[in-house]
């Protein structure tokens, strides 16, 4: 409980802090909501070229654009600043969540919860909500289940992601944009049907990194599509269990990782 | 309370060597240290830079794990313990701010209490008194990025003891600030080592500090401890020693000798003339100079600590 109020209490300081850049908050808040925009609008003028794409149709992929897009932005809004570690670290300034009685990965998530992406998350509800009510969805219990538990499922497996990228900043402090190439990359990855890839590219990102479970495979399962890949039926419905261990092998890394931390002469 | 055991961090460093070719090398940052704290002390911890101060100091706090060798502070192990050790101490590093940037200095007090989970009748005890002895009133509306570098390292003792901590580890406190900020934030530390409840660590390159707080001096350098103990007992031990010097109307006759002092410098044609005091006071060898020669003028001059602390560096 008093943890609870010490994260509130960080939050807090953040937001106000925001307020004394009122204009500057209003202006990235807006920026954002255009970024998420366009990341949808692209799906939209694919399909102007084209009325199906690896053989699914426009409400079908849309349905796995806004299962990605609200699970994504799910994570950007919590984790998505981890990425800002880069800076604690390289500044060493990571020094003063290290002399606090609270966990620093808790720490640096409630000092820079990106309150200016909360615009984002409504567009990301909204387009989620569309999806569902654009195709015609046999509502089963399971299916009802199913639909709250993936997006819940995409932002954890995406949060291990930011996490994880994040983490390199521990042993290369200038790791750069590494990081940007798995969670933006696999944000763009999982917005299609991952019937539109080649093989090997297919094979590593969809089943071996399991970016194929965060929206592909349960959005076959919610419109109980067989997949024309040939993974069961039921894949879809245990694939929200892929971020179990996405989240045991981030959160693995960022100890050893943290134990890296080499801080900076003063 | 505080305990070192063959304490070593190593680094390792990548050079440069050759057109493309980077070679691993590791270098000691803090290499063997062995040292105990009771609760009470105030030490002063200094060294050249690059000596293994701070490195030392975050190893204490937990920031950073060590490579081998022991810590503890309160029984606890820094690193795995890391959250419950902060609780109990109070960090203060210079160069690194608690403070929230953008928010009033108050509101940055209010926050930290939440973080440390303190009553707020304690906090507001405890905050009434920094205040006072720090004179914050003036400030504790203003955002920190506003502030001196005086009012915030106010400001930062302030935020590193509101949770009542019993160490208090303090990285160069004085860097960088002006006279009378330097006097207020010593003033303030001497009371609260005074009081006894709170043990003091510090790194320093300002040895006025170590004067003005410390009983206990331990300098490291090249991460090993070279000296440990009073201020006192630096000088008697690299023999830095009070000096004499007189002026005189005529130069001293050939072959004088004054007993428990000896010769170290000459100047004006014999008209000025330094001893250094090995085992007399300066009153007897004031009055033996007397009885032989005619003393215009004389000044007693006290070791210097900085010339004693710059042998040691060079030494090392």
């Amino acid at each position: 409980m008093g943890e609870i109020r010490a994260y509130a209490a960080l939050a807090g300081g953040k937001w106000r802090s925001m307020l004394s850049y009122r204009a500057s908050f209003a202006a990235e808040m807006l920026s954002n909501v255009g970024a998420t925009v366009l990341d949808v609008t692209t799906v939209f003028v694919l399909f102007r070229a084209t009325a199906q794409i690896g053989g699914f149709t426009l409400a079908q992929a849309i349905l796995m654009t806004g299962l990605t897009a609200f699970g994504f932005v799910l994570a950007d809004m919590t984790v998505g600043n981890i990425d800002d570690l880069k800076r604690y670290v390289r500044t060493g300034q990571l020094d003063t969540m290290l002399t606090r009685p609270l966990p620093v990965l808790p720490q640096l998530v409630f000092t820079d919860l990106p309150l200016r992406k909360l615009l984002r998350l409504v567009f990301g509800a909204t387009i989620y909500g569309i999806a569902l009510a654009a195709n015609d969805i046999d509502w089963t219990p399971a299916r009802v289940v199913l639909a709250a538990v993936v997006p819940v499922g995409a932002a954890f497996f995406f949060g291990a992601i930011f996490v994880l990228t994040a983490s390199f900043a521990f042993w290369w402090v200038e790791s750069g944009e590494i990081g940007n190439g798995f969670t933006y990359g696999g944000r763009d990855f999982t917005s299609y049907p991952i019937t539109v890839y080649s093989n090997w590219f297919r094979d590593l990102f969809a089943y071996t990194l399991g970016f194929g479970f965060v929206s592909y495979q349960p959005a076959l399962a919610l419109l109980g599509r067989t997949d024309p890949l040939g993974l069961p039926a039921w894949a879809g419905y245990v694939s929200p269990l892929v971020a179990l261990p996405a989240v045991a092998i981030a959160t693995a890394v960022w100890r050893v990782g943290i134990r890296h931390y080499r801080s900076t002469g003063s | 309370m505080i305990q070192m055991r063959e304490l070593r961090k190593d680094f390792t460093v990548r050079v440069k060597a050759g057109r493309l070719r980077r070679e691993k090398r590791t270098v000691s940052a803090v290499d063997g240290i062995d040292l105990t704290i009771e609760p009470g002390e105030m030490v002063g911890y200094i060294g050249p830079n690059g000596a293994g101060k701070s490195t030392t100091l975050k190893m204490l706090t937990g920031v950073l794990s060590p490579s081998s060798g022991e810590v503890s502070v309160f029984g606890l192990t820094p690193v795995p313990q890391r959250t419950r050790l902060a609780l109990r101490i109070g960090v203060v590093f210079g160069q690194r701010s608690q403070l929230w940037w953008d928010l009033p200095l108050g509101e940055s007090f209010r926050l930290l209490r939440h973080i440390y989970r303190v009553p707020a009748a304690e906090h507001e005890a405890r905050l009434r008194r920094c205040r006072g002895l720090l004179d914050l009133d003036a400030f504790l509306d203003t955002p920190v990025r506003q502030l001196s570098l005086g009012q915030r390292m106010r400001g930062e003792l302030t935020a590193a003891l509101l949770h009542g901590p019993r160490v208090l580890f303090l990285d160069e406190p004085t860097i960088g600030l002006d006279v009378v900020s330097k006097q207020a934030v010593r003033s303030f530390l001497a009371e609260l080592g005074a009081s006894g409840d709170v043990t003091l660590v510090l790194t320093t390159h300002d040895l006025a500090d170590i004067e003005r707080l410390c009983d206990r001096l331990v300098v490291i350098d090249h991460g090993r401890v070279v000296h440990d103990g009073t201020i006192e007992a630096l000088h008697a031990r690299y023999g830095s020693r009070r000096s004499l010097v007189v002026e005189l109307d005529e130069p001293l006759p050939p072959g004088f000798t004054l007993p428990g002092a000896s010769v170290t410098g000459v100047e004006a044609d014999g008209h000025r003339v330094t001893f250094a005091l090995d085992g007399s006071s300066s009153g007897a060898a004031v009055a033996a100079l007397v009885a032989v020669a005619s003393v215009r003028d004389l000044s007693v001059v006290e070791p210097d600590i900085e010339d004693v602390v710059a042998r040691l560096y060079q030494a090392g």
